[in-house]
């Protein structure tokens, strides 16, 4: 008969392995699904995730959605690896698009790419000053940072949309809740006019690569990894596990909160109601599946961004709800949590001896 | 402030708790057996939208209450599997729950959007109706809220008398234990797990169909969320919980109060309250650390299995 | 087959990856007998148990219950039978009362009216001579009481075959005299009783049959009575090894750790408040310092290693006041500590033993201005590997992955390997085997004659008396005189052990209480 048992160590093959089975049966979940909304589940499948990436302009506007999910993720990581549960990013990354949105329309004139600098500036400590009052409430108060940083996100959406339904309203706008067009010279610069990808998909691979050696080599990452692992562990070698919290939340509240600002400050070039379509919650997804491994994350913020363009794709084409992205997003994660189990379990099949034939006699 | 204000500020302090002290309740219920089910959020609005569905549909809202439980406890035995029988994260999987189900709803409600439904209608209970502000206050509500406080009772009554209620905190506080003693550990598990998800199915039937008759996207804002922090809130205690929902419940509403009078707040000014109120409730707790955990189930959020 | 034998095993096999647990094992109970189930730690005993308890099952053979056939679908089934155990660990909750407890082991009709059982567990514990209040929360008794409500529970319903696991070595040996003598009215009535220890002596003064296993086989039946204790050892740990250890005493010179006035009121409800407590570790010297567990042992070791912080009182070592030094600064000085719980403290389960080797010892040049020099961390780990001869796949496997003595080797390895000036080291060979004890123990000693000054803390009075220079114990967050191991005999560490000590702690340790 078929048995689950546990592993004697970990697999690690079962580790990579994982995240692609997930994937796969998330494919074919989606299959299923078009099915039963009508349609050629080959077809759908193609225009959602194949689709988008058929031109450079394709390939081009992933990396604009790359970029946002993985400053988030690769913050998310120092978090998570922490074991300290952040779920801020998508308030933190709204702190920094809307303290981002305040400076940039202080330099509505400006024609110096300069004044750029204090507008990143001002986001990314937006979302750091954000993460700063999480950190606060745990260490200060051991309050739960699962439910501090949700109830940080709600209230940070409704500061969001009082900025842009308030103060931050455009005058000239004809009364739509949307800010002024921010100053060209302010924008990120783009790397072709003929597409919008632009250098914020660089902020993004130089955090990716400097979290990376932060993990792998420092004692700084050491220590996080072990209070993540094992808190006991940690306070046994005298690890200060609050000065570790504040460095984890900050970091990543301070790169979501780029991640914020580089939106406005890209992509839209104002701010709108709208400035995240969840990045920061699918950030968690892109963490898991990506085994909070660098090249991991890398790939799995390639494919929630894609889930993001094909939810687009569907909808212009097919005219099927966008909210498939989230439903597929949501799927993903399940599948990879469940596939996960083989990591430390596997299935074997084994013959029962002797007591199943006893057992049976004596019935 | 006139009579007819306070009365219309009692009423729908007790509307605004009732979704809280559903969820809450089963959770509660869910983390006694020692499963964190952050999942609710996600619960909820699976819940709102299968009941409002049903309900178009149907035109039965009674079958629509009895689709969104149905639902509720469908999502519910789904995170049963992964956190129960898989031994996954119970963080992450609630959180998985949370994201689908935030997903799934705005998908099967996209059709649904800004449609219009006669919601439940109040059902005055006789005689004790007509009395004057507290007829008004406790004795006009639609059914569920009604259902609510049975619910309530039930509960109360589970871990103050049952046997069964004591197995739940048994199988909470140290499973091994329990598991060796010749409780059956993960069939508690599920049924707690399930009765969480019923619970929260109601919640939302009740948000979709008679708080706000209507459905869209996200319309739970976070009740699901807030409900966790009450269960910390109520350190596990039934009739803490009904009054911390009621507590929120007011928080919710104070716009109300501040109506016609000279302090004007914008109202995503106003919105923010309920959060805020939760994060300060969250830091008052903390001074009171070792009541709450010594009243916290031992092993919540501990995965278990047992060995064969 | 005797009329009045209970139970018989016949062939059971449990195999788990990697290793067989119980390998064709054959076991027999007669009615009113106490039978004692040998064995070192990891020969199977309490796999055994467990499946005559049908906690799990066999992967083959059966068992016999008064002569029938049985298969044992869980612990209820068991109980429905006649079948009572008493976990080593007890498998008791500590929010319940004692009676609420007892309730939840009984079948439904039994623990309907509350009052009726409160009685009658009043009623049954005082018949046994193991008084216990039923309203009392679980979590307020001594681990002694906490034994009793789980032999309580199985007295309560009508019991033939009472199991117990290793039920002495949470007593003090006044508190074992009392079970044995509970156990030995229960057998005269009628119960018979299986007792698993690898403890000989108690075997030779209790029981009067017994089997031993080793590696999962039975290597013998007997009756105790008849055999010498030498001879049942050999059963256990077979022909190869060493059975008994001498270790040579030490005086110890100067005063090296020198701790005075300690208070502390833990913050967990459930741990013990330490009241002015003394205590001196001389250089060269091992001081044991016996207990039962939950008196003061967590919270001692947590001062002195610096994951507490003391309400008031010093500490010093070799003159130095460090008692407001975090862990890792204390290290630094020298210190080095050995935790009770290895996975999950002493060691990180899921990371590997290079990563494991690195956590308490980053401060003898493993870093270097913030980053990890990997290579030397690597080689650290080898070396703990091959000097304390730590089996494993090789030093990138996980510490989970390790069997419990293996882990152990590691971490006192990777203590001892930092040359500390003092070490503390917490049960160094609970569930150890034999042959890793000895290297324990040895290592322990080679320490102390270089000139270390140990403190070690244990359940295990065998293990202290062999390797202190100096013992004492700790009762109730207070800590007994501390006198040289030879003037102090068994009895009176016992009395220690139970609090029957004066304060504040007389410089004359001879001086005896009674």
């Amino acid at each position: 008969m078929l048995k689950l048992e546990k592993r004697p160590s970990d697999s690690r093959l079962m580790a990579y392995l994982s995240p692609l089975i997930a994937i796969l049966l998330t494919l074919l979940c989606g299959g299923i699904l078009f099915v039963f909304l009508g349609h050629d589940p080959f077809a759908a499948l193609h225009t959602f995730f194949i689709a988008p990436l058929t031109s450079v302009y394709g390939w081009t506007e992933l990396g604009i959605k790359v970029a946002p999910l993985l400053l988030c993720a690769m913050g998310l990581t120092l978090c998570f690896r922490a074991k300290i549960w952040n779920i801020g990013a998508e308030g933190q990354f709204i702190m920094g698009a809307l303290g981002g949105s305040i400076a940039a329309l202080q330099f509505l004139d400006a024609d110096s790419r300069w004044a750029l600098v204090p507008i990143l500036l001002a986001g990314t400590l937006s979302g750091l000053g954000w993460a700063a009052l999480a950190a606060w409430l745990k260490t200060r108060f051991n309050a739960n940072e699962i439910l501090t940083t949700i109830m940080l996100n709600y209230v940070a959406l409704n500061a969001l949309l009082y900025g842009v339904h308030g103060p931050l309203k455009d005058p000239e706008g004809f009364n739509f809740p949307e800010s002024a067009l921010f100053a060209d010279a302010t924008l990120l610069p783009v790397f072709s006019d003929d597409y919008r990808l632009n250098i914020s998909i660089l902020f993004a691979l130089l955090a990716m690569v400097a979290i990376w050696t932060l993990m792998a080599r420092s004692w700084v990452g050491y220590q996080i990894r072990v209070l993540g692992e094992d808190a006991k562990a940690a306070r046994y070698a005298g690890f200060k596990d609050k000065q570790l919290t504040w460095f984890a939340l900050l970091a990543c509240g301070a790169l979501a909160g780029l991640a914020g600002v580089s939106e406005v400050t890209g992509p839209l070039g104002q701010l709108v109601p709208q400035v995240s379509p969840g990045y920061g919650y699918a950030a968690i997804i892109v963490v898991f599946l990506g085994r909070m491994q660098p090249l991991g994350i890398l790939f799995a913020s390639m494919l929630l961004a894609l889930t993001y363009m094909g939810g687009e794709m569907v909808q212009m084409e097919m005219t099927l709800p966008k909210s498939l992205t989230g439903l597929f997003q949501g799927m993903l994660l399940f599948f990879l949590l469940a596939t996960d189990f083989l990591i430390a379990y596997r299935l074997v099949w084994r013959r029962q001896p002797a007591s199943h034939s006893t057992t049976a006699s004596q019935a | 402030m006139d009579i007819d204000l306070i009365t219309n500020i009692l009423y729908a302090t007790i509307r605004t708790g009732t979704p809280l002290i559903l969820i809450a309740l089963g959770e509660m219920v869910c983390e006694k057996s020692g499963v964190l089910n952050l999942g609710q959020e996600g619960m909820l609005l699976v819940g709102a939208v299968i009941g409002f569905i049903a309900a178009t549909v149907t035109g039965n809202l009674f079958i629509a209450v009895w689709f969104a439980i149905f639902a509720g406890m469908l999502m519910a035995l789904l995170f049963g599997f992964l956190a129960i029988s898989l031994a996954s994260n119970q963080v992450a999987t609630g959180l998985a729950l949370t994201i689908f189900g935030t997903g799934l709803s705005a998908f099967l409600g996209s059709n649904y959007v800004g449609i219009g439904l006669d919601g439940m209608q109040p059902l005055a209970i006789p005689l004790l109706s007509d009395l004057p502000v507290i007829g008004k206050v406790l004795f006009q509500h639609d059914p569920l809220v009604y259902v609510a406080l049975t619910l309530f009772a039930l509960v109360f009554w589970l871990f103050k008398y049952s046997r069964l209620g004591l197995k739940i905190r048994a199988v909470g506080e140290n499973p091994e234990a329990a598991n060796a003693i010749g409780i059956n550990v993960q069939l508690l598990r599920y049924a707690a797990v399930l009765f969480g998800g019923a619970m929260t199915g109601l919640a939302g039937a009740y948000l979709s169909l008679a708080y706000t008759p209507m459905w869209s996207e996200g319309m739970s804002a976070g009740r699901g969320w807030i409900a966790l922090a009450l269960v910390v809130f109520a350190s596990w205690k039934a009739e803490r919980i009904l009054l911390g929902a009621y507590l929120f419940g007011f928080a919710s509403i104070l716009h109300l109060v501040l109506q016609g009078t000279r302090f004007e707040v914008p109202p995503n000014i106003m919105a923010m309250l309920p959060y805020v109120a939760t994060i300060v409730v969250l830091v008052w707790l903390s001074s009171d650390a070792v009541k709450t955990r010594l009243s916290a189930p031992k092993s919540i959020g501990r995965p278990y299995r047992p060995m064969s | 087959m005797s009329s009045s034998e209970r139970l018989h095993l016949q062939g059971i096999t449990k195999a788990y990856p990697g290793c067989i647990a119980n390998d064709a094992v054959e076991l027999r109970v007669n009615s009113g007998e106490i039978h004692a189930l040998l064995g070192e730690n990891g020969a199977g005993k309490s796999t055994l148990m467990k499946i005559i308890y049908g906690v799990i099952a066999p992967d083959a053979g059966q068992l016999l219950w008064h002569g029938q056939p049985q298969v044992i679908s869980g612990p209820s089934h068991a109980r429905q039978l006649g079948i009572g155990m008493v976990f080593q660990h007890f498998s008791l909750f500590e929010t319940l009362t004692v009676a609420e407890n007892i309730a939840l082991g009984l079948p439904a009709d039994q623990a309907k009216d509350m009052a009726a059982l409160e009685a009658r567990i009043r009623e049954v514990s005082e018949h046994y001579g193991m008084a216990l209040d039923p309203k009392r929360l679980v979590y307020t008794l001594s681990v002694g009481e906490q034994q009793r409500v789980e032999i309580v529970r199985c007295l309560l319903q009508d019991i033939e075959l009472l199991i117990l696991d290793e039920p002495t070595s949470v007593l003090t040996p006044q508190e074992v005299q009392q079970l044995f003598r509970t156990l030995k009215t229960l057998a005269s009535e009628g119960c018979s009783i299986l007792f698993i220890s690898h403890k000989l002596d108690e075997v030779v003064e209790l029981c009067n049959a017994a089997t031993v296993l080793r590696h999962g086989q039975v290597t013998g039946h007997c009756n105790p009575q008849h055999t010498t204790s030498g001879e049942l050892a050999r059963m256990m740990v077979g022909d190869d090894t060493p059975l008994s250890e001498n270790y040579s005493k030490a005086q110890g010179t100067r005063v090296a750790l020198d701790a005075k006035d300690l208070c502390y009121q833990p913050e967990d409800p459930f741990g013990v408040r330490l009241e002015q407590l003394a205590l001196q570790v001389k250089a060269g010297e091992i001081l044991g310092i016996a207990g039962v567990a939950g008196n003061g042992q967590d919270e001692l070791m947590g001062l002195l290693s610096g994951e507490e912080r003391q309400d008031s009182g010093s500490i010093q070592l070799n003159g130095t006041a460090i008692e407001h030094l975090s862990p890792d600064q204390r290290r630094q000085l020298g210190f080095a500590f050995v935790p009770e719980e290895r996975l999950g403290r002493g060691a990180v389960p899921d990371m590997s033993l290079v990563d494991n080797a690195l956590l308490s010892a980053s401060h003898t040049g493993l870093k270097r201005k913030g980053w990890i020099r990997y290579p030397a961390v690597r080689q650290f780990a080898r070396h703990i590997i091959d000097r304390y001869n730590v089996k494993c796949a090789d030093e990138d496997a996980q510490a989970k992955s390790l069997s419990g003595g293996n882990l152990q080797k590691f971490i006192i390895g990777r203590e001892i390997e930092q040359q500390p000036k003092f070490l503390v080291c917490s049960h160094p060979t609970w569930g150890v085997d034999i042959g890793a004890a000895i290297l324990i123990r040895h290592s322990l000693i080679h320490l102390r004659d270089q000139g270390a000054a140990i403190l070690v803390i244990s359940e295990d009075i065998d293990e202290l008396y062999q390797i202190s220079d100096r013992i004492g114990a700790i009762c109730d967050g207070r800590l007994s005189p501390i006198a040289p191991t030879q003037s102090v005999s068994i009895e009176q560490l016992g009395q220690w052990m139970a609090g029957q000590f004066s304060d504040p702690q007389p410089q004359q340790p001879e001086v005896s209480h009674a």
